[in-house]
């Protein structure tokens, strides 16, 4: 490659990394502003002030913002370990046995994927009023697996599939009991593709915001970004622009953590099985 | 990476085991078949059932006129809801919003996102990590969270881009079209780096020897592009086609942020929600919701007939 060559593309990755981080870094600018900076109509803020984050933390906005905090992350605990338990075995038998009707279970899996979540509110909606889940954190855990499930299974299975299962057959050739071959050998092969999964499943759970606006009504269940969409000003005229700025800030902040951390395990997860036929 | 490498040695040592195919019937494979289910199972029931009780029962809710604010009044009307929605407008211009979104944003998205990959593809050494790194940030950013942030960007109180575009005090989300487009703006940007993944892997599939034979031939950067890249690539390109295509076509967080279906932004997704629990309108919004239903099978079928996409293996099965 010429040098000219090269420097096209070195500045190609620069647009992709202003790309990526501009918008973000706006939503913290913004985070920062006053009530009055933010009619200056700037991408930055002439003074920072840290008034959105005390409100949301400490001031009027904390009984709205904390309850919603704590509800996301338990709901996406709970909903992410369930899927990918499940999944888990799923995987397992998918990648391991053979059994009639496998393809069933990943075709639903796919069907499921595809599947208008809109199309679920209406009736669950319905159904949960009845019988109780309305407003409640089981209530928004159930309708969760429906979106990290499918991707769990086939990430999962995906991963599994590259799994020498063999190997534990040799283990146990070499005198380990089927238990300890699997605890030894196999466990550690496939806690990375577990793993990685888990981190997924978390943020598409995470991501929701459709169950979370109508299957919840108060700060009982109700997610973060539903929260964020029902905050009001100090006063009915004023726009929360500044609290949900902050708030928007505190819930991307450890998910783009998480995807810094693990993004090689994660672009794996999310190419692993889409492209190779 | 590292994982395939260890997979390959340590199936190198493996000892041959019975493999697939053996006599059916047999004790072992009814064992194994039973196995199979008692762990795929489980989670096979509650796919089915999360998804195949909503779907039946808003089939069901469709046939009623039932208001939820005059839940007495009930009544089953067969399918007039249906009647209702495709004679109204609404309908119309909401599938239009919709289908011109989801044109608008799979095509940007495949253009940007195999420019994005090229680059991630080309570039080396310690630019190449920092680049995957922040092309994961979009992916991780939650979407109402991007709305907000581009909401406020065009926000005729807040924002800098009217000044930046000198629109001076034109209203982005008042009018149709240009909240459509900052609609489409926000989609783009939380869901390229997504396409751009699955394409980077597309191109790491393409064999270079291929590449390089066309260029001793002779061939521009162009051609080897369009004749030897793009086609090897195609698997790929119609996965994250298909999956883009039927995830835009459902849109609604962004919609509900920006607009929440004013101005004529009004999206099949926001059109259902807005029916059913802000009008409680629970069966002409369940109408609604089968409708989209029927348009999304439809996007399924068109592209594995069509397009001839066999997403199983496409997916990795098999």
């Amino acid at each position: 490659m010429s040098t000219k060559e090269k420097a096209a593309w070195y500045v190609g990755a620069l647009v992709i990394v202003l790309y990526a981080i501009v918008p973000v870094v706006y939503i913290v600018s913004m985070s920062f502003k006053s009530e009055g900076a933010l009619a200056e109509k700037t991408f930055f803020p002439t003074t920072a002030t840290g008034a959105n984050y005390s409100g949301i933390f400490a001031g009027n906005g904390s009984d709205l913002f904390l309850p919603a905090l704590r509800n996301s992350i338990i709901t996406c605990l709970i909903a992410t370990f369930i899927a990918v338990v499940l999944a888990m075995f799923a995987a397992y038998a998918i990648a391991r046995l053979d059994f009639p009707g496998k393809r069933l279970v990943l075709t639903s899996a796919l069907a499921v994927a595809v599947f208008p979540v809109i199309t679920m509110v209406t009736p669950l909606f319905n159904l949960w009023r009845q019988v109780g889940l309305y407003d409640t954190i089981p209530g928004l855990i159930i309708p969760y697996l429906a979106l990290t499930l499918p991707i769990s299974i086939w990430t999962m299975s995906a991963f599994f599939r590259g799994i020498p299962w063999d190997m534990e057959q040799a283990a146990q050739v070499d005198g380990a009991t089927s238990w300890q071959a699997f605890r030894k050998v196999i466990v550690p092969l496939a806690a990375p593709g577990v793993f990685t999964t888990a981190i997924i499943a978390f943020f598409i759970a995470w991501n929701d915001f459709v169950f979370g606006i109508s299957l919840t009504s108060t700060s009982r269940a109700q997610p973060v970004p539903a929260a964020l969409s029902s905050f009001t000003g100090s006063s009915y005229f004023v726009q929360p622009t500044g609290a949900i700025s902050a708030a928007a800030v505190i819930v991307t902040i450890p998910v783009v953590v998480l995807a810094l951390v693990f993004q090689r395990r994660i672009v794996a997860g999310l190419t692993n099985g889409a492209v190779k036929g | 990476m590292s994982q395939q490498t260890q997979t390959r040695t340590a199936g190198d040592v493996s000892v041959s085991r019975p493999v697939r195919g053996r006599a059916r019937g047999s004790d072992k494979a009814r064992a194994e078949a039973r196995l199979g289910w008692y762990l795929a199972g489980p989670a096979f029931v509650i796919l089915v059932a999360v998804t195949g009780y909503p779907i039946l029962q808003a089939l069901y809710e469709s046939l009623f006129s039932y208001r939820l604010t005059a839940p007495a009044d009930r009544a089953f009307v067969g399918l007039k809801n249906y009647g209702v929605i495709l004679t109204d407008s609404l309908w119309w211009s909401a599938l239009l919003n919709t289908a011109m979104i989801t044109v608008v944003t799979v095509a940007v998205e495949l253009v940007i996102g195999f420019a994005l990959a090229m680059v991630m593809h080309k570039v080396l050494g310690w630019l190449r990590p920092i680049v995957r790194t922040a092309i994961l940030i979009p992916y991780a950013v939650i979407t109402v969270v991007s709305a907000y942030a581009w909401q406020y960007a065009f926000g005729l109180t807040t924002g800098f881009m009217n000044a930046v575009l000198g629109l001076d005090d034109f209203d982005v989300f008042a009018n149709k079209w240009s909240a459509l487009a900052v609609i489409c703006l926000s989609e783009i940007w939380k869901t390229t780096p997504f396409i751009s993944l699955l394409l980077l892997a597309g191109l790491a599939q393409v064999p270079s020897d291929m590449t390089e034979a066309a260029k001793v031939d002779g061939a521009t950067a162009w051609e080897r592009l369009w004749r030897v890249t793009l086609p090897n690539m195609k698997a790929s390109i119609m996965v994250a086609l298909l999956f883009r295509a039927l995830d835009a076509f459902r849109i609604f967080d962004n919609v509900y942020i920006m607009t929440n279906g004013a101005a004529g932004t009004e999206t099949v997704s926001s059109l259902a929600y807005n029916q059913t629990i802000s009008r409680l309108e629970i069966g002409l919004g369940s109408a609604v919701s089968v409708l989209l239903f029927v348009c999304v099978l439809a996007i399924c079928f068109i592209a594995i007939k069509v397009f001839k996409v066999d997403l199983a293996r496409a997916r990795g099965e098999g």
